[in-house]
């Protein structure tokens, strides 16, 4: 008996199957690795492309059409792609902030006892993500902003003018004096201008986020107990009190994660730019690319870069988790 | 890019209303729910009134611009180039027998499915929802062909294809019962040869000439990138996730290594992976077609995605029930493909569908590598001389295309959810 139960055949041998399965299948992907890199470098050398970064010194001999450190044709490669990076950085930063205000509203709305403000906020949520991102990009820019008035035609609000050429805001100019846009021979001019390329960019990330956000909110409150909601209306807090008070301390734990992931979409939908005309960290990959074919290079660029900017947003969104959750006793 | 996780039901988004008064025995009436919903204090009231004026204008001027002012030729004139693009005129039949054949299997598979009634379906053979679809249907036959301003003989093939689709499925209703239980078993199998079929049509061979790729375009290309990469996403997905899930070192951290890296991407620079480098890491002559390019990273990535929403999935299923497969003597495989994956897979369902919608959503992004998908069409019918600055005009055109095509997936997934729920399941 004992003898015919010793004798396992060895592909149902459970100490045995698990490496020829591991050896078979890291063969296979050693195989398929080592034919795919060795004819990279094999093509890369025969095309005089292999991995080099000395080109990243030569002047990149393009212009930038907008950008927040000092830029010009004449500098070098890694200086532009630190513009593009910037450019970058900087719609992913507003974009958060606005998706983030955007979501949080509409998520809360969808609680409202406003039956037709309940219902806005579904339809905004299903219309938003049942439309491609990159149409509603170019439908923000082509359609909505290249056709807004130029000149006094243009709308404008206390310290706001939102023309054809761009959103111009009131700041601080030399010092501290509050300066508001104004007309100047036809032309607007304000402390702060930002190009209708990057105006229309961001409206788009945000309202498209904006409604992911929105149902992680909605998720988030749902999670509550209906309970807490009726306990803080019994202790006479009002709508808005119990809200902020009782309800999303709660629906913080579950709203968090799920920004995370919405937050990282973001940033990667940001190099969408490109379709608008916005000179982000893409788009000058792109022209660099155009320019030297270090295709090899600029790619690793681009993907270490948008892997820190995510590791950066995770980060950041752990340390806010750690924060709103609820320590018990 | 985005997954979309369906949230909850929306019906089941309960109003947080402070206290509300004791139900009273009298029903109430319309109005007073109209009251009880809109104005039930003085501020609700003002965002109400609010809300409407803003409503109705913005219904008012969307008309106003849509029938008056919006200059429909631009898409009139260019239908054929957003349907298929520059396919060859000699060949179109090929796409048009596809049509016949895809209608005339959806109105049988339509058909067959009311024939036999479950627990979780009315035993009707004609439920509400169908009657609507094919008065919807009927009326898209009638309108669409002429509000696109086609010719007679292409209206006419319209016609007769809602004609066979509406047969079919009257056909497969009424008399599907009696047929061989065999042939009834063919139908879903029919689907998958269908699509094979489908792909020698467009792509040519077996005897048929061969159509390039580069001559796809518009629909018929944002379609078939779609469902190709969906197709085989699907096994790529699952099979990571179980790789993620193993025991096996080597097998779990290949599968982390490739989740990580296609997510960690933007799709754009995978794409530009695609066009720029896959070229050099063949063999000379190896590398596909730049159309096949793209849609083989399209598969990949969606792949990465797919897997954390099946590895979901495989966490929610307890870990009793692969032990107990296990412990009957099933081997690994029987036991992951006959207890784990049924239920992992229904419980992935929702996520993946989520997945595929924004597939097919970022096929737009083909248009930024300058291949001619319906997004890439419309740009190049925009930057025609003769349309130039119709952009409103095409881009609302696309965004109801893309609105229906994906909010019907949405609820395809949701009727199939309730199908494979296994509370509603017949005894």
């Amino acid at each position: 008996m004992s003898a015919t139960l010793e004798r396992i055949p060895w592909w149902r041998d459970r100490r045995v199957v698990p490496w020829i399965v591991q050896a078979v299948v890291g063969l296979a992907l050693l195989l398929v690795i080592t034919l795919l890199v060795g004819n990279l470098v094999r093509n890369l050398t025969a095309a005089g492309l292999l991995l080099s970064w000395r080109w990243l010194g030569q002047p990149a001999s393009f212009d930038v059409a907008e950008s927040l450190i000092p830029f010009d044709a004449s500098m070098p490669y890694w200086r532009a792609l630190l513009v593009g990076l910037v450019n970058s950085l900087r719609v992913i930063l507003v974009g958060l902030v606005g998706a983030t205000l955007l979501g949080t509203a509409m998520g809360m709305a969808s609680f409202s006892g406003n039956g037709l403000l309940r219902r806005l906020a579904r339809v905004y949520v299903e219309l938003i993500r049942n439309i491609p991102l990159l149409l509603q990009l170019l439908f923000w820019y082509f359609v909505v902003f290249l056709a807004l008035p130029n000149g006094t035609a243009a709308f404008q609000l206390p310290g706001i003018v939102l023309s054809k050429s761009g959103l111009y805001l009131a700041w601080f100019a030399q010092g501290l004096s509050w300066q508001g846009p104004e007309l100047v021979n036809g032309v607007w001019q304000a402390p702060l201008r930002l190009s209708v390329e990057f105006t229309a960019l961001l409206t788009g990330l945000i309202t498209y986020t904006g409604a992911f956000v929105a149902e992680v909110v909605r998720g988030g409150i749902a999670s509550v107990p209906k309970g807490q909601w009726e306990a803080a209306t019994s202790l006479g807090l009002h709508w808005s009190a119990s809200m902020r008070s009782v309800v999303l301390p709660q629906a913080l734990r579950v709203i968090v994660p799920g920004l995370n992931s919405q937050y990282i979409s973001l940033a990667k939908n940001s190099s969408l730019a490109v379709a608008v005309g916005y000179v982000d960290l893409y788009s000058v990959s792109e022209t660099t690319l155009n320019q030297t074919g270090r295709a090899l290079e600029v790619f690793l660029l681009l993907l270490g870069s948008y892997l820190i900017i995510d590791l950066l947003i995770s980060a950041v969104m752990n340390g806010v988790n750690q924060l709103v959750q609820i320590r018990e006793r | 890019m985005t997954s979309i996780q369906p949230g909850p039901e929306s019906g089941t988004n309960q109003p947080l209303r402070p206290a509300r008064p004791a139900p009273e025995s009298v029903q109430p009436s319309w109005a007073g729910a109209l009251r009880q919903e809109l104005f039930a204090s003085r501020t609700d009231g003002l965002v109400s009134v609010l809300l409407i004026l803003v409503i109705l204008a913005a219904a008012l001027g969307l008309l106003r611009w849509a029938l008056a002012q919006a200059q429909w030729a631009v898409i009139q004139a260019n239908t054929s180039l957003f349907a298929i693009g520059r396919y060859p005129i000699q060949q179109q039949w090929r796409l048009w027998l596809l049509v016949v054949l895809v209608a005339g299997l959806s109105g049988v598979s339509w058909g067959l499915l009311r024939a036999f009634p479950r627990a979780d379906r009315s035993g009707e053979i004609w439920p509400f929802n169908d009657r609507l679809a094919v008065v919807l249907l009927g009326f898209l036959a009638a309108w669409l062909p002429a509000a696109l301003a086609l010719g007679l003989p292409l209206q006419l093939r319209w016609w007769v294809i809602t004609a066979l689709l509406v047969t079919m499925r009257c056909l497969a209703g009424s008399w599907g019962r009696s047929l061989p239980s065999r042939l009834v078993r063919l139908v879903p199998l029919s689907w998958p040869l269908l699509y094979l079929f489908g792909m020698v049509l467009i792509a040519g061979g077996l005897g048929i000439p061969r159509v390039p790729p580069s001559e796809w375009g518009g629909l018929l290309l944002t379609l078939l990138m779609a469902s190709f990469a969906i197709l085989l996403s699907f096994p790529i997905g699952v099979v990571v996730a179980l790789g993620r899930r193993s025991s096996l070192p080597l097998l779990r951290w290949s599968s982390v290594l490739y989740i990580e890296f296609i997510r960690g991407a933007p799709l754009i620079t995978l794409l530009f992976l695609g066009q720029n480098i896959l070229g050099y890491m063949l063999p000379g002559g190896w590398a596909p077609d730049r159309v096949w390019r793209a849609a083989w990273v399209l598969t990949l990535f969606c792949g990465a995605y797919l897997a954390e929403a099946v590895r979901a999935g495989l966490t929610a299923v307890p870990p009793g029930q692969l032990e107990a497969a296990r412990s009957l003597g099933l081997s690994m495989p029987l036991a992951l493909q006959r207890v784990v994956l049924p239920q992992a897979l229904r419980i992935a369902l929702p996520a993946a569908v989520g997945q595929f919608i924004s597939l097919l959503q970022d096929t737009t992004l083909l248009s930024l590598i300058g291949l001619l998908d319906l997004l890439g069409t419309a740009r190049t019918v925009m930057a025609n001389p003769e349309f130039l600055g119709k952009n409103a005009e095409v881009y609302l055109t696309l965004a109801v295309l893309f609105w229906c095509c994906c909010a019907a997936l949405g609820l395809g997934s949701r009727a199939l959810e309730r199908r494979l729920d296994p509370t509603h399941s017949p005894v």
